[in-house]
């Protein structure tokens, strides 16, 4: 019964963030594309779920799909066109994406067939729980986390300046 | 406290009467199958209920009377409303994104009703103890800002986009205070999980010792739910409703029902972050023992109708902002201060260690 569920929840889930992540790629409004790639995001956060790592899912959640909103509206505003069903077209790169996907999908295919996977029991693993990422983040590799910190405000502040102007700031 | 209560008994009734005929993981499916139709029979209930409230607590501030014509004291005022809005006519308007427009006012009620899973109603009442409670409400909110964009987006009209865009720029903004507020607590609780908030909660609440983080999360949950004074994503006056202007009858009415969810789940974590959960006052002696004999879910309803009230108060005694107001009060005000409270929390926590010797 709990396998069913499981094995049905996963193939549902997959197969909505593959979907939507192809509606991504080949839907002509990209607003719409948009809207499919907070789908996707949502599905990739249930399949979290499913591996037991509730922490990850609900970050996956607050700062990819959430994320979506602001994606959007830069969308808008950036991609001023006449006609909406044509804002999301193809053009004469497709040919090398399509090289260049092909080799980043080998990529991660070869990295997934190399690593020897362990399957996860019932209990959280402490890493992946709040408590354990939280030791990690802030004790081991603070020096990195408070320097990731740094760069995002240092990428922040070069925004504004690049916005309005070093005298104005 | 007392380890029995009301929802307990109804759980072990259903189980001891399930379990022979379907076998236990059936029974655990079926309990959270009741549970769903449980906080959904409470997500509508409220929003009939919280119109009245709202439009007679409006009547009230303004020394009138409110409804009072269908059914006694106007009672059946809101029922009259919906089936009138049951019976509109579905109309859609010609040149509107179809798929977009269509789903907004769905998608909205999806974070509004999952919110409910991590609410604790009463003791061991929580629909779904999850470990990482409070932030999954975070989460899960941070998606409602999708729908509001969508509608504003689909409806194609230029009114509705400037809502939109309305939406994104004040949700966002205001979200991170409320989150830093919240943070506070965490930090005196040491744990996501709402059950344990509250159980932290049983000597003294921490609206005494987080008061600013109780004033922060106020203010930006009233900009979260975008209710007056930050409605300026609906804003009648100057954006003929926002988001709202193509929609009408039962369309239009979905999004008021998420407002209401919406709004009774930030009072119900107001009361469990800041106001005790479904505890009773913490008074001492016989007055205290008396307090205790009144169930935890009256407690918390008691609690969370205050908070919803209010939401209210502020609904129709303050004027609405500008919209420059509202970013620089987000962001040069409420920002700092809840990032001060962190750090005073954080020195304080410290102190409070070195005193007891830890």
């Amino acid at each position: 019964m709990n396998d069913f569920i499981f094995a049905a929840a996963f193939y549902g889930l997959a197969g909505m963030t593959i979907l939507s992540a192809a509606g991504v790629v080949f839907l002509k409004d990209i607003v719409h594309s948009a809207l499919m790639l907070a789908l996707s995001f949502i599905g990739v956060a249930g399949l979290y779920v499913l591996l037991n790592a509730d922490f990850l899912a609900a970050v996956q959640i607050l700062v990819y799909g959430g994320a979506v909103a602001i994606l959007i509206a830069f969308g808008v505003m950036l991609t001023r066109r006449r006609n909406m069903k044509e804002s999301n077209p193809n053009n004469r790169w497709v040919i090398y994406a399509s090289f260049v996907s092909a080799a980043f999908f080998a990529i991660c295919g070869w990295a997934l067939i190399g690593t020897d996977f362990k399957p996860v029991g019932q209990q959280v693993n402490p890493e992946a729980a709040v408590e354990g990422l939280a030791s990690l983040l802030l004790g081991d590799y603070v020096v990195a986390f408070e320097s990731a910190a740094v760069l995002l405000l240092v990428a922040l502040v070069g925004a504004i300046i690049l916005a309005k102007g070093a005298k104005e700031a | 406290m007392n380890d029995s209560n009301i929802f307990m008994l109804i759980s072990s009734f259903l189980r001891s009467l399930l379990s022979p005929l379907l076998g236990n993981d059936a029974t655990d499916l079926s309990i959270y199958v009741v549970g769903l139709v449980g906080v959904i029979i409470v997500v509508f209930t409220n929003a009939v209920i919280l119109v009245l409230m709202e439009r007679k607590v409006a009547g009230f501030m303004q020394s009138r009377l409110g409804p009072n014509r269908v059914g006694p004291w106007g009672i059946l005022q809101t029922v009259a409303d919906t089936l009138k809005l049951l019976s509109k006519e579905d109309y859609q308007p010609r040149e509107v994104d179809k798929w977009v427009w269509a789903l907004a006012p769905a998608l909205l009620f999806i974070p509004a009703l999952g919110a409910y899973a991590v609410i604790p109603f009463d003791n061991q009442a929580v629909p779904v103890d999850l470990n990482i409670g409070i932030f999954y409400f975070i989460a899960l909110s941070s998606l409602s800002t999708l729908p509001f964009l969508m509608a504003g987006w689909g409806s194609n009209n230029k009114y509705s986009m400037l809502g939109g865009m309305r939406a994104v720029a004040q949700m966002i903004s205001y979200e991170i205070p409320l989150i830093f507020s919240i943070l506070g607590v965490i930090m005196l609780v040491g744990s996501l999980q709402m059950s344990s908030i509250v159980e932290a909660q049983s000597k003294v609440w921490f609206v005494l010792l987080q008061p600013v983080a109780f004033v922060i999360y106020v203010i930006a949950a009233t900009a979260e739910t975008n209710r007056t004074p930050f409605d300026l994503v609906e804003c009648e006056g100057e954006i003929v409703a926002g988001p709202f202007t193509e929609y009408s009858g039962m369309r239009w009415s979905m999004f008021f029902l998420a407002e209401y969810a919406n709004l009774f789940a930030v009072s119900a974590i107001a009361t469990t972050l800041f106001l005790g959960g479904w505890q009773p006052l913490p008074l001492p002696g016989a007055l205290g023992d008396i307090l205790q004999f009144i169930p935890g879910w009256i407690w918390f309803a008691a609690k969370t109708y205050f908070m919803i009230f209010v939401f209210m108060w502020f609904r129709w005694t303050f004027p609405r902002f500008r919209m420059d107001q509202l970013m620089s009060f987000g962001w040069k005000v409420l920002l700092p201060l809840s990032l001060a409270n962190i750090l005073i929390t954080g020195v304080g926590i410290y102190f409070y260690r070195v005193m007891i010797g830890g």
